[in-house]
């Protein structure tokens, strides 16, 4: 027989963004512990609010499933005596399986008597089983948890009740002095508490009590009241979707509503007045139809509609204050020119151990200048970078970004058009601090995107010259998302940056111009160098390049990041030629033979020692080969020359008597090893 | 809206009925300053070690980097906090704090009230929490947080801490749009009290303190603070400590500090508070936690009866 099982766990208000995770980790946990007991069930239904997570497990079993099982003992020879008396070693198996040696029976396995026993495991009781829910709970994670009474226990937030019904009997469970029954609590002012009588009643039981227990209803009716909103004025809306989660596990009982502000406030910069309604209050900016920010913002109650205008007014009431605030920033920021600010930078940390802003910033310029030339860039592209790197963290400084500290970048862009700088310059302040996640937009401008390369470059090379390097496990200056951005960079705007080349000439830059005397390693070069190739891997396994096509390519002789990756896509297009093995095959072959061998590898292949038809057919088809101008036509260049390289092989005896002819041969084939070098270590390649 | 405006000082009379009805001993504002509520002795120190605490009080917080010359309609040099404290955590704080609310006029059904999650941390004074700030209809007027560390001590048993900010949760009683419109008592304005005092505590902070002076007033309180606790005399150790923590906050609001040497100072600040908790919990085992003792004596006497 089987029935539904509701548990649920009452908490005090949880953070928002841990509510549908911890539910979800419930469940997951839950699932696992009744499969490990082999009770039956058929799904789990999961619901949440900021006060409560909960399971409704459908069609649990009442019990586990009984066990018969035959156990072998030991041979007849082993069990009995010479007299035809219980041994002490048949004792023990029929003690050992909770029988007597009255239930010892004899068969037969491959002619020998062995004794057996038949055991029959009566299945535990289902609620005997729940118990270990406790268990469960203890076990689970959360970002921050918290102790609380003299409790050594942690959890979320402090637990207030349990419900724990298995069909509509108490299923016994206790966590610290909460013990599990069959009330739960409704609404914190609308609702009442709520004996339930069985573990189907619970969503109903509690809508009745203001409490909206699933998630999802919970969200779409918030997502209508909001459209019904929008329709009704002829608004727009974009549905933010991560502060529509927010907003759901932030209320039980949901009541959207709209309220306003003055137009007025409308003159500052749109990015500010959405950070002060969407990060600080939890509100929904509104457009008109065509896309123009509004002074409306839509809400969300935790309750219902009754005296919604105290609500309205005084939500208008906080966001007025907020705005005023920023007003106030805005006119006292805009009286100061831009050098105003940039003067104070020299008084800004960058970083203690490294120095200040102002300083950072004239390293940052010179690093430009190292690599706009070394990409060709435009003279107009590099007067604009000039002038943005004087500027670029000047915002840091003004009142605006003091108080709203992500809106660094968008003021600067902002404040810079207003004191009348060209919009390459302004718009690369605000660029530079692109990409701001892992996978997040890139700048567009080239102004932008050297300016981004060349500060991230630098944070890299100081910090690491610092002693500041990152671990596995430990990143706190987000180096690591630096420069897998820079990487992100460089290949959209299709700049290569040989790292042994550029490198140690940045670092030189850098260490030259950094005042304070960075207690620098030797091996920090080499750490920087290699910190940046492993972003190169990042890259390729977020993009799915098979992890032998991963290993090849990094150890490829290229050392421009932007090759490396072109070569993973070459081999990844061609992996599934049927071309593909042969080639690989050919060259493996010639790298295996290449390992084994000892030879001058410094020399010419020389004509006069040729003999027979395919040496001269190879060296030619090799030094053509070597002119190719990419790496898709170098591999191309491969798949013509492998017969080639057959041939040769059929003819040729590489390791000949003749000293002179061995070592000519080598080197024939170090030169297409060397080749093949460009793309990856090609060894490295499983192929089928 | 609220039905009777109720001003300042009536405000704070009804939550300190209130709280004293659950058992909180009404306590004086301490006499040192302070940047918060949290740094009173009666919340500091009374939060380590295990005897049980409840208390209330009015604590002006003085916070020199906001001052504004008494010209923003919300932001002050000083402003009020009312502080209650409880340990252990009763198990329906929350509810007391809600009723709380009802006692000044605001009833949850005509309201939108919210516990958002913001877990608040002191660090130069190595105290955290976990608990929220409390929104009324959007605006923050409260804080929670259940004590997990101060003074890098585990809070054993857990401390509840909630301060209300009084400037901010009258203007919304009395409906004003800027404090110093506010109502302190008998028809006394707020501005006709704290306008002048605004003005003049960041004409000092802003522009008249003298660096060197408030650098050599740091190294002596420290030095003092120091010279105390080696002495296990806590109580003038942790006024000194409080001192020290104010001179950091006049040298910060006139930018005297750098951010390297801000982790310096935080640091100094923070080692003595970790000093002081220890002493203090050592002192108070010295006299057999006296409240722990009166406590269960009460308890055995309850039984009693």
């Amino acid at each position: 027989m089987t029935k539904n099982y509701l548990f649920e766990i009452g908490t005090e208000e949880m953070p928002a963004h841990v509510v549908t995770k911890s539910v979800q980790q419930l469940a997951d946990r839950t699932s696992k512990f009744l499969k490990a007991n082999v009770l039956s069930f058929k799904s789990i239904k999961t619901f949440s609010t900021p006060r409560r997570l909960a399971l409704l497990v459908e069609a649990l079993a009442d019990k586990q499933a009984d066990i018969d099982e035959v156990k072998k003992g030991p041979a007849e020879s082993i069990a009995k005596d010479d007299a035809g008396n219980w041994t002490k070693a048949a004792q023990g198996f029929a003690r050992g399986q909770g029988m007597t040696t009255d239930d010892i029976y004899f068969d037969t396995l491959k002619g020998i008597k062995y004794a057996y026993v038949h055991v029959h495991q009566v299945g535990r009781q289902t609620s005997d089983i729940l118990l270990g829910m406790s268990e469960i709970v203890k076990a689970m994670t959360f970002p921050t948890k918290m102790r609380w009474d003299s409790h050594e226990f942690e959890f979320v937030r402090p637990i207030h009740w349990l419900v724990s019904l298995y069909g509509n009997q108490v299923a016994p469970v206790k966590i610290l002095d909460v013990v599990a029954g069959r009330k739960t609590e409704g609404h914190r002012f609308l609702g009442d508490s709520v004996v339930l009588a069985k573990a189907d009643d619970y969503e109903d039981a509690l809508k009745n009590q203001f409490v909206l227990v699933n998630a999802s209803e919970r969200k779409n009716l918030i997502t209508q009241q909001i459209e019904a909103l929008v329709a009704k004025h002829h608004w727009t809306i974009k549905l933010d979707q991560s502060l529509l989660e927010e907003v759901t596990n932030l209320v039980e009982y949901p009541t959207v509503f709209a309220g306003s502000f003055d137009e007025k406030y409308l003159g500052i910069p749109k990015e500010v007045l959405i950070t002060s309604m969407k990060d600080n209050q939890r509100y929904f900016e509104v457009y008109d139809q065509v896309g123009k920010l509004l002074n409306h913002f839509i809400a969300v109650r935790n309750g219902n509609t009754t005296y919604l205008s105290n609500v309205v007014s005084g939500n208008e009431k906080v966001l007025v204050a907020r705005l005023d605030d920023a007003q106030f920033f805005y006119d006292e920021d805009r009286k100061y020119p831009l050098s105003h600010f940039v003067d104070r930078l020299k008084n800004v940390s960058f970083h203690d151990k490294i120095g200040s802003m102002a300083e950072k910033m004239c390293r940052v310029r010179t690093i430009g200048h190292c690599l706009a030339k070394r990409w060709q860039l435009s003279s107009t592209v590099l007067q604009d970078f000039d002038r943005a790197s004087e500027l670029y963290k000047f915002d840091l400084v003004t009142q605006m970004v003091g108080e709203f500290a992500e809106l660094q970048g968008v003021m600067g862009m902002h404040y810079a058009r207003l004191a009348g700088e060209n919009e390459a310059v302004s718009v690369a302040i605000r660029e530079h601090y692109l990409p701001n996640t892992a996978e997040g937009d890139l700048p567009e401008t080239v102004v932008g995107a050297l300016l981004s390369v060349a500060d991230k470059l630098d944070t890299i090379i100081t910090f690491f010259g610092a002693g500041m390097i990152p671990s596995s496990s430990n990143d706190p200056y987000a180096l690591r998302r630096y420069s897998y951005g820079i990487v992100r960079i460089l290949l959209n705007q299709k700049w290569s940056l040989p790292v042994n080349e550029v490198l140690p000439e940045l670092i030189a830059t850098v260490d030259g111009q950094t005042p304070a005397k960075l207690p620098k390693t030797e091996a920090a070069d080499q750490a920087i160098e290699d910190f940046i190739r492993d972003r190169i891997k990042q890259y390729m396994q977020k993009n799915k390049v098979r992890y032998d096509i991963i290993s090849a390519v990094l150890a490829s002789s290229q050392q421009d990041l932007r090759q490396i990756l072109v070569a993973a896509d070459v081999l990844s297009a061609h992996h599934d030629d049927a071309a593909f093995r042969p080639v690989v095959e050919s060259l493996t072959r010639i790298n295996n033979i290449l390992q084994k061998a000892k030879f001058d590898a410094n020399g010419p292949v020389a004509a006069n020692l040729f003999s027979g038809e395919t040496e001269p057919v190879l060296a030619a088809d090799v030094a053509k080969l070597a002119t190719s101008t990419s790496l898709p036509a170098l591999y191309d260049g491969f798949v013509a020359l492998q017969p080639v390289i057959d041939a040769y092989f059929n003819e040729n005896m590489i390791l000949a008597d003749d000293p002179a002819v061995q070592t000519n041969r080598l080197r024939q084939l170090q030169q297409i090893s060397d080749l093949a070098a460009q793309l990856g270590n090609l060894s490295e390649l499983v192929i089928k | 809206m609220v039905a009777k405006k109720l001003n300042i000082q009536s405000m704070i009379f009804k939550l300190e009925q209130f709280w004293s009805s659950k058992g909180c001993m009404v306590m004086p504002s301490y006499d040192v300053e302070k940047g918060a509520g949290t740094m009173s002795p009666y919340t500091f120190l009374r939060a380590v070690g295990p005897e049980p605490w409840a208390a209330c009080y009015v604590e002006p917080s003085r916070r020199p980097a906001d001052g504004r010359y008494g010209d923003n309609p919300n932001r002050l040099f000083q402003h009020h906090q009312f502080q209650v404290v409880i340990k252990p955590a009763p198990k329906d704080i929350q509810q007391y704090y809600l009723d709380s609310l009802e006692v000044l006029g605001i009833n949850p059904l005509e309201h939108d009230i919210r516990f958002v999650e913001d877990n608040w941390e002191n660090p130069s004074m190595g105290c955290a929490g976990v608990g929220w700030e409390v929104w009324l209809d959007g605006m923050e007027v409260s804080q929670f947080t259940y004590f997990q560390t101060v003074g890098e001590l585990a809070v054993k048993p857990t401390m509840s801490e909630i301060t209300y900010g009084v400037e901010r949760l009258a203007s919304y009683i009395q409906d004003v749009n800027s404090v110093f419109d506010l109502e302190w008592g008998n028809g006394v304005l707020y501005r006709d009290i704290f306008k002048q005092p605004e003005y003049e505590h960041s004409k000092y902070a802003f522009e008249m303190s003298d660096q060197d002076q408030l650098l050599s007033f740091f190294d002596i309180y420290e030095k003092t603070a120091k010279r105390l606790l080696s002495q296990h005399l806590v109580h003038p150790a942790y006024d000194y400590i409080l001192k020290c923590s104010h001179t950091f906050n006049l040298l910060d609001a006139r930018g005297a500090v750098s951010v390297t040497e801000r982790a310096g100072y935080l640091a100094r600040i923070r080692t003595m508070a970790h000093e002081v908790a220890v002493a203090f919990v050592e002192e108070r085992e010295k006299r057999g936690f006296p409240l722990l003792k009166s406590a269960e004596e009460k308890k055995a006497g309850l039984e009693h009866d």
